[in-house]
C-alpha cells in the first residue's frame, strides 16, 4: 500500500449502498428498482439515500410484483439500461422464477449474442435473525443449476463492495445474494473509490495444512469459529475457504486447497440434498480424488423447510456441528 | 370509473346511519356483538404490540384501525367455510375461531401457531403477498364440486393486488364461478409504498370489470357496511352466483410491522389525526351512544371479560414450553424420507450428547 487509498468503515449492508452509490454516480445507465427501494431505502435500509441523491426516476419504487421487476429489468436491460432489482428476501423470489429461468438466463444463447441482459438481482437471504417464516430460505443451489446466470455470495463488506461493482459491470445476468446475517455483524475498512473483486475467485481467509473448510456466506463466519476452536482444543490447522462465487466456482484454488490436506469439510446451510455442497464434492472428485484421504463431508442445514424462528438455531449448522465433522474426516 | 364504484357507508363518521338499506336487521344485539369483537380484536393487538415491546414474542404485525374490515368480514362466515388470512388478519382469524394462545406462538416463532382449532377452515397466514387468492379459489371450487353451500373467504391489501396470483385467482374464481369472497383490505399503503404508486386506477373494485364480477367499495371502516355487504357477497356465492370482489377502504394507524419506521415515509401527525375520522370503534361508540344503546358500566365489564381471556392466552403461551425442534423433521412427509430420517437420528444423537 503506497499510495493511499481512502477507506471508511462500513457494514456489509453499508458498503452495499456504498457500491451502488459509486456506480451510479459514473453511469446514467444504471437503475435500482424494487419494493420499498425508495422513500423507505429498503427494508434493510440497502437503498438508503440513493433516491435523495439519484431521483424517483432512476431509484424506483415498483409495484409488488416480483415477476413485473424480473420481467420489465430484462426489458429495460436489453434496452440499453442497467437495472439493479432488489428481491425484499430471496423467499419472495419464487414469482419471478419464471422470468428469470426462462429468459434472463437465456436470450445471449437464444439470440446468439444478439440481445444480452446486463443486470443484477439482488437478494438479502438466510437464518438466523429471527425473521418470520419464508423469509429465511436458502435456496442458492435453484439458481446454480440454472445455466446463464452467475451467483455470487459476499460474506464481509469489502467483498460486498468488490464484488457487487464487478456485478454490475459484468454484461451477464448476475444474482447477487446477500446473507442477512452478515448485514450488521461486523465492520470493515473499505476503500471510497471503485475497486472490484473478481467474480469466479474465492478467499483462502486461512492457511492449514490438516483440512479444507469451505463455506459461503453467513456459514463463513461459521467456520473460521470452528477453525479457530479447533486448532485451540485439538490441534487441528485448517485451510478456510470462502468461495464467494457459487456460479462459477473457484475450481482451481478449491483443487490447490484439497490437494494439500487431502481432507474436506463444506458447510451451507440450504439443504444437503440437491445443494452447492454436493457440486464442491464433484469438482473435488474431478481433480483431486487420489489425493484424499478421507471422503468428503457436508454439514448442512436439513431436507425441512427453514423452520419457525423459535427453533430456527436446531436447523442451522454452527461451529460445534462442524468441529464434529472435522474430527471424524481427520481421524477416518 | 371512481364514479361508477362509490364508496357505500352506513354509518358516517358521526356515527349516523346515512343509508337505511339495512336498518331493519341493525338490532341492539348484533351491534353489540360487532362492537365487543372489534373490541376484543383491538385488545389482542395492543396486547401483541406489548408483548414484542417486552420481547415475550418476536416481530408482529399490528392491524389496529382495520377492525371493522376484518371483524365485519369475518362474522358473516357459518361454520365450515373456509378462510385464507395474510399475517396481518388476526381480527379476521380471531372472530372466526382462531385460539388466541396460537396467534401468540405464532407470533413467538412456535410452528404450533399455525394450527387452527380442530374443525376450523382457517388456513395459515400466507407471508408470501397474493399466493392466498389462488388457494382460496381452489378450496370454494372443491365446495361447488362438492355440492355444498359453503365457501371462501380471502384476505389481501391493496400491494397484493399487483401481483399475477391476485390476478389469476380473480380469472380462475370467474371463469369457474367458484364461491369465493376477495375481501381487499385498501389501508394505503404497501409497507411505504402509497397506493397512488402501486396503481393507477382510482379504486381496487373496479379491477373486477376485467372478470366480470361485481366489484364492491366501501368504507372499511364503517363495520355495517362490512358486514352486510361482505354477508350478501357471501349469500351470493351460497346460492351458487359466483365471486365478488370487496374493496374495504381502510387505514393502518401504527407500522407496517414492529420492525418497521413508518416515519420514513408516512405523516405521523396525519396518522393521529385519522384517529378522529376512522377509527372504526369510535364511530361505533358514538352510534351506541346515540342510540342509548350505550353504558360505560357495560363497556368495563366488557373490557374486563376480554382481558381475563387474553391474559388467560399469554399464560397458556408461555406455560406451552419450549418449541419442540423435533416438529422440523416429524412433519415434512406424512412418512419421513430416509433423508430426513437420517437427519433426524443425526438431531438426537447431537442433543442427547449436549445433555
Ligand atoms: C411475494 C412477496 N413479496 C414481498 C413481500 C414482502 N412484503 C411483506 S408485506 C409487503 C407489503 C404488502 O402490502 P399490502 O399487500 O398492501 O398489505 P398490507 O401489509 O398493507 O396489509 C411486502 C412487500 C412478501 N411478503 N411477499
Amino acid at each position: 500500500m503506497s499510495t493511499a487509498v481512502k477507506t471508511q468503515k462500513l457494514t456489509m449492508v453499508q458498503a452495499i449502498t456504498d457500491a451502488m452509490a459509486t456506480m451510479m454516480r459514473e453511469h446514467d445507465d444504471i437503475l435500482v428498482l424494487g419494493e420499498d427501494v425508495g422513500k423507505n431505502g429498503g427494508v434493510f435500509r440497502a437503498t438508503d439515500g440513493l433516491e435523495a441523491e439519484f431521483g424517483e426516476k432512476r431509484v424506483i419504487d415498483t409495484p409488488l410484483a416480483e415477476s413485473g421487476i424480473i420481467g420489465t429489468s430484462i426489458g429495460l436491460a436489453m434496452n440499453g439500461f442497467r437495472p439493479i432489482a432488489e428481491m425484499q428476501f430471496l423467499g419472495f423470489i419464487y414469482p419471478a422464477f419464471n422470468q428469470i429461468m426462462t429468459h434472463a438466463s437465456r436470450i445471449r444463447s437464444r439470440t446468439l449474442g444478439t440481445f444480452t441482459v446486463p443486470m443484477v438481482i439482488r437478494a438479502p437471504f438466510g437464518a438466523g435473525v429471527r425473521a418470520p417464516e419464508i423469509h429465511s430460505d436458502s435456496v442458492e443451489a435453484l439458481f446454480t443449476h440454472m445455466p446463464g446466470i452467475k451467483v455470487v455470495i459476499p460474506s464481509n463488506a469489502y467483498d460486498a463492495k468488490g464484488l457487487l461493482i464487478a456485478s454490475i459491470e459484468d454484461p451477464d445476468p448476475v444474482l447477487f445474494l446477500e446473507p442477512m446475517r452478515c448485514y450488521r455483524s461486523h465492520k470493515l475498512e473499505v476503500p471510497e473509490e471503485k475497486y472490484t473483486v473478481e467474480i469466479g475467485k474465492g478467499a483462502r481467509l486461512q492457511e492449514g495444512d490438516d483440512i479444507t473448510l469451505i463455506a459461503w456466506g453467513a456459514m463463513v463466519d461459521v467456520i473460521k469459529k470452528a477453525a479457530k476452536e479447533i486448532e485451540e482444543e485439538e490441534g487441528i490447522h485448517c485451510d478456510v475457504l470462502d468461495l464467494r462465487t457459487l456460479y462459477p466456482m473457484d475450481r482451481d484454488l478449491i483443487a490447490e486447497s484439497v490437494q494439500k490436506t487431502g481432507r474436506a469439510v463444506i458447510v451451507h446451510e440450504a439443504p444437503g440434498t440437491g445443494g452447492v455442497g454436493n457440486d464442491v464434492v464433484s469438482l473435488i472428485n474431478d481433480t483431486s480424488f487420489l489425493y484424499m484421504r478421507a471422503p468428503i463431508k457436508r454439514v448442512t442445514g436439513h431436507d425441512t423447510p427453514v423452520p419457525m424462528c423459535a427453533i430456527e438455531d436446531d436447523y442451522l449448522p454452527n461451529a460445534d456441528r462442524v468441529k464434529q465433522a472435522i474430527i471424524e474426516t481427520v481421524r477416518f | 370509473m371512481e364514479t361508477q364504484f362509490p364508496m357505500k357507508q352506513i354509518l358516517n363518521e358521526d356515527g349516523i346511519v346515512v343509508n337505511s338499506e339495512y336498518e331493519s336487521q341493525m338490532t341492539e344485539e348484533l351491534t353489540k356483538e360487532l362492537y365487543v369483537m372489534m373490541l376484543r380484536a383491538r385488545m389482542f393487538d395492543r396486547k401483541s404490540v406489548n408483548l414484542q415491546r417486552q420481547g415475550r414474542i418476536g416481530t408482529y404485525v399490528p392491524f389496529e384501525g382495520q377492525e371493522a374490515a376484518q371483524v365485519g368480514s369475518s362474522l358473516v362466515l357459518e361454520e365450515g367455510d373456509w378462510m385464507f388470512p395474510t399475517y396481518r388478519d388476526h381480527g379476521a382469524t380471531l372472530t372466526y375461531g382462531h385460539s388466541a394462545r396460537n396467534l401468540f406462538l405464532y407470533w413467538k416463532g412456535y410452528p404450533m401457531g399455525c394450527v387452527p382449532p380442530e374443525g376450523k377452515n382457517i388456513f395459515p397466514p400466507a407471508v408470501p403477498i397474493a399466493s392466498q387468492l389462488l388457494h382460496a379459489t381452489g378450496a370454494a371450487w372443491a365446495e361447488q364440486m362438492k355440492g355444498t353451500d359453503r365457501g371462501s373467504i380471502v384476505y389481501f391489501g391493496d400491494g397484493a393486488t399487483s401481483e399475477g396470483d391476485f390476478h389469476e385467482g380473480l380469472n380462475f374464481a370467474s371463469v369457474y364461478n367458484a364461491p369465493v369472497v376477495f375481501f381487499n383490505q385498501n389501508n394505503g399503503f404497501a409497507i411505504s409504498v402509497p397506493t397512488e404508486k402501486q396503481m393507477k386506477s382510482k379504486t381496487i373494485a373496479q379491477k373486477a370489470v376485467a372478470y366480470d364480477i361485481p366489484g364492491v367499495r366501501l368504507d372499511g371502516n364503517d363495520i355495517f357496511v362490512v358486514y352486510f355487504e361482505t354477508k350478501k357477497a357471501m349469500d351470493r356465492a351460497r346460492r351458487g352466483e359466483g365471486p365478488t370482489l370487496i374493496e374495504a377502504v381502510t387505514y393502518r394507524y401504527g407500522a407496517h410491522t414492529t420492525a418497521d419506521d413508518p416515519s420514513k415515509y408516512r405523516d405521523q401527525e396525519e396518522s393521529k389525526r385519522r384517529r378522529e375520522t376512522t377509527d372504526p370503534l369510535l364511530r361505533l361508540e358514538r352510534y351506541l351512544q346515540n342510540k342509548g344503546y350505550f353504558e360505560e358500566s357495560w363497556k368495563a365489564q366488557v373490557e374486563e371479560e376480554i382481558t381475563k381471556e387474553i391474559e388467560k392466552a399469554v399464560e397458556d403461551m408461555e406455560a406451552y414450553g419450549p418449541a419442540e425442534p423435533s416438529d422440523m423433521f416429524t412433519h415434512v412427509f406424512e412418512t419421513p424420507t430416509w433423508s430426513v430420517q437420517d437427519q433426524y437420528d443425526a438431531f438426537k444423537a447431537r442433543v442427547k450428547e449436549e445433555v
